[in-house]
C-alpha cells in the first residue's frame, strides 16, 4: 500500500478516483440546482434537505477532503512534471499530438478553484453561518446573487472552464484507473464530452435566466 | 533541394550549447534526412570543422537508435516512422529546419544531438526479462496461447525503445515504453510467472530516473514510431493496482 502511494501511478490513481468522486458530487449538485426551476418552494425544500440530511452532513466534510486531496496532488504532479524537461525545446508542437484541455489541466483546474472559493464564501457562508446573507429564503439569496451581471459572467466562465477540464479528466481518470480498452475507448471520450457540456450549459443555463429572464 | 538547417550544438554534457545555422544545397528529395547531415557533415569536415554528433546505427527503423526533434516533433512531421525512415520530399524546398536532442532531464545530452537514454536500459533490467532454464527444446505449441493475447504482445514488442514518447510527452513521462514492457509479457503465460516483481521493480526504476507522470496527453501514442497504443498504459496501471493492491 505504501508502495502504491509513493509511486508515481499510485498517485495517479488517487487523482482519478477523487475526479471521480467530484463528478458525483457535480451531478448531485447540479440536480439540486436545477430545481430552482421548479420554484422557490422546490428549491428550498432541495436546500433544507441538504443543510440537515445527516447523511449530507458527513459528506461535506469527505467532500471537502476530495478537494483537498485532488488540488494538493495536481499541484504536486504539476511541479514534478514541470522540472523533468530540463532545457525547453526552441520549436515545439504539442497541438499536433495533444488537445488543449489536456495540456491546461492545472490551468483550469486553477481556475476552477479560485471560482470555488468565491463561490463558498457568498452560497455556502452566508447560508450556513450568516443566517441567509438577510434574505428571507435560500431561493432569494441564490436568485439575488445572479441579478448582479458580474457576478453571473464569471459563474459562466468558471463553468466553461469546468466544462474543458473534465472534457479531458473524465476519460483520463479511466485511463489512470486501468479502466480503458480500446473497445470502449471511443464510447469514454464521446461519454467525457457530452457530460462535460452538459455540466457547462446545466450550471451556466441556470445563472443565465436568473439574470436575465425571470 | 536547399535548406537552412537550425542545429543544437552542444560540447559535452556541461557546456552551455545553442542552435547554429548552416546551408546544404542541392539536396536529391529523395535523400534521407540523417543522409543530408552526413552530407553537412561532409562539408564540416572539409573546412576542417568539428562535425555534428547524431545517433544513428541501422536506418531502417528498427533499432531505435537515431532521435532528433524535427521542426518540434519527435522523429520528425511524418508518423509511423523513425528519423532514419524520414526523407527531405517530406520538407519543402528552402524550408527552415530545426533538430533538437530529444530532451527530458532523465536523458542527459552527451554531445549536439546525442543524447544518454541508458535510463531505459536501466528500466528494462530490472524487470524487461522472463527467466528460463535452459535445456532440450520444447514442442512449440506445448503452451497453447489465444490469438488475440499473442497479438497484443506482438503489438507491444514492436517498441523499439527510441524515446521519443518521452521527447514528445509533456511531462517527460516514459509510461509508454515502461507499458509496452510490462505488456508484451503481461498476457503470456511464460510472463505471469514473474509479473508482479516485473510490474513493481519497472514502475519503481522508472520513477526513481526522473521521468515524470503520465497525464494522459497521450501525445506519446501520436509521435510513436512504432503506432505503440495507449491501451497499454491502462494495461500497465491494471497490472500495477494488482501487484500492489492484490494480497498474494
Ligand atoms: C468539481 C471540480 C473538479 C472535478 C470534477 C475534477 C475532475 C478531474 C478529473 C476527473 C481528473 C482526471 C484524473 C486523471 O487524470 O486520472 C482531473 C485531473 C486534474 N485536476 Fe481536477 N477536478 C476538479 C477540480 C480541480 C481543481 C480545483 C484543481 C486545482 C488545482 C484541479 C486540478 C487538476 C489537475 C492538475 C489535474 C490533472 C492531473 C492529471 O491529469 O494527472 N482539479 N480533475
Ligand atoms: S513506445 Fe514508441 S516512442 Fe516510446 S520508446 Fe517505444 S517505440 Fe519509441
Ligand atoms: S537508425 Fe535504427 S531506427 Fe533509425
Amino acid at each position: 500500500m505504501s508502495r502504491f502511494l509513493s509511486s508515481s501511478i499510485g498517485r495517479k490513481v488517487v487523482m482519478a478516483l477523487t475526479g471521480f468522486f467530484l463528478i458525483t458530487f457535480l451531478i448531485v449538485h447540479l440536480g439540486i440546482n436545477l430545481s430552482l426551476f421548479w420554484g422557490p418552494e422546490a428549491f428550498n425544500e432541495a436546500s433544507e434537505f441538504m443543510a440537515t440530511n445527516g447523511v449530507i452532513q458527513v459528506m461535506q466534510y469527505v467532500l471537502a477532503a476530495g478537494f483537498i486531496m485532488h488540488i494538493i496532488l495536481g499541484v504536486k504532479l504539476e511541479l514534478q512534471n514541470r522540472s523533468s524537461r530540463g532545457v525547453k525545446y526552441a520549436v515545439n508542437k504539442p497541438s499536433e499530438n495533444s488537445s488543449f484541455s489536456s495540456r491546461n489541466m492545472i490551468v483550469t483546474g486553477i481556475i476552477v478553484l479560485l471560482f470555488l472559493i468565491l463561490h463558498l464564501k457568498d452560497f455556502f457562508v452566508e447560508l450556513k453561518f450568516f443566517d441567509k446573507g438577510g434574505f428571507s429564503t435560500d431561493y432569494d439569496l441564490v436568485t439575488a446573487l445572479f441579478k448582479n451581471p458580474v457576478y453571473t459572467a464569471i459563474y459562466v466562465i468558471a463553468f466553461i472552464l469546468l466544462g474543458i477540464h473534465l472534457s479531458h479528466g473524465f476519460q483520463s481518470a479511466f485511463q489512470s484507473t486501468g479502466a480503458n480498452y480500446n473497445k470502449y475507448k471511443r464510447c469514454l471520450k464521446n461519454t467525457g464530452i457530452a457530460f462535460s457540456i452538459l455540466i457547462a450549459v446545466g450550471f451556466s443555463a441556470i445563472a443565465l435566466y436568473f439574470s436575465f429572464i425571470n | 533541394m536547399d535548406f537552412t538547417l537550425k542545429i543544437w550544438r552542444q560540447e559535452d554534457a556541461n557546456a552551455q550549447g545553442s542552435m547554429k545555422e548552416y546551408k546544404v544545397t542541392d539536396i536529391d528529395s529523395d535523400t534521407s534526412f540523417l543522409e543530408t547531415l552526413d552530407v553537412l557533415n561532409q562539408q564540416l569536415v572539409e573546412k576542417n570543422e568539428d562535425v555534428i554528433s547524431f545517433d544513428n546505427d541501422c536506418r531502417e527503423g528498427v533499432c531505435g537508435t537515431c532521435s532528433l526533434y524535427i521542426n518540434g516533433e519527435a522523429h520528425g512531421p511524418k508518423k509511423l516512422v523513425t528519423t532514419c525512415q524520414l526523407y527531405m520530399r517530406s520538407f519543402k524546398d528552402g524550408q527552415t529546419i530545426y533538430i533538437e536532442p530529444f530532451r527530458a532531464k532523465s536523458f542527459p545530452i552527451v554531445k549536439d544531438l546525442v543524447v544518454d537514454r541508458s535510463a531505459f536500459d536501466r528500466i528494462q533490467q530490472s524487470g524487461g526479462y522472463t527467466s528460463f532454464d535452459t535445456g532440450g527444446a520444447v514442442d512449440a505449441n506445448a503452451i497453447l496461447i489465444p490469438k488475440e493475447d499473442a497479438a497484443d504482445a506482438f503489438d507491444a514488442a514492436e517498441c523499439i525503445g527510441c524515446g521519443a514518447c518521452v521527447a514528445t510527452c509533456k511531462n517527460s513521462s516514459a509510461m509508454l515504453y515502461v507499458s509496452a514492457k510490462v505488456s508484451q509479457f503481461a498476457y503470456l503465460p511464460q510472463g505471469r510467472v514473474e509479473a508482479t516483481e516485473r510490474v513493481m521493480n519497472m514502475v519503481n526504476q522508472m520513477d526513481a530516473e526522473g521521468f515524470g507522470n503520465c497525464t494522459n496527453t497521450g501525445a506519446c501514442e501520436v509521435e510513436c514510431p512504432k503506432g505503440i497504443s495507449l491501451e497499454n498504459i491502462a494495461r500497465l496501471n491494471r497490472e500495477f493496482l494488482k501487484a500492489t493492491l492484490v494480497p498474494k
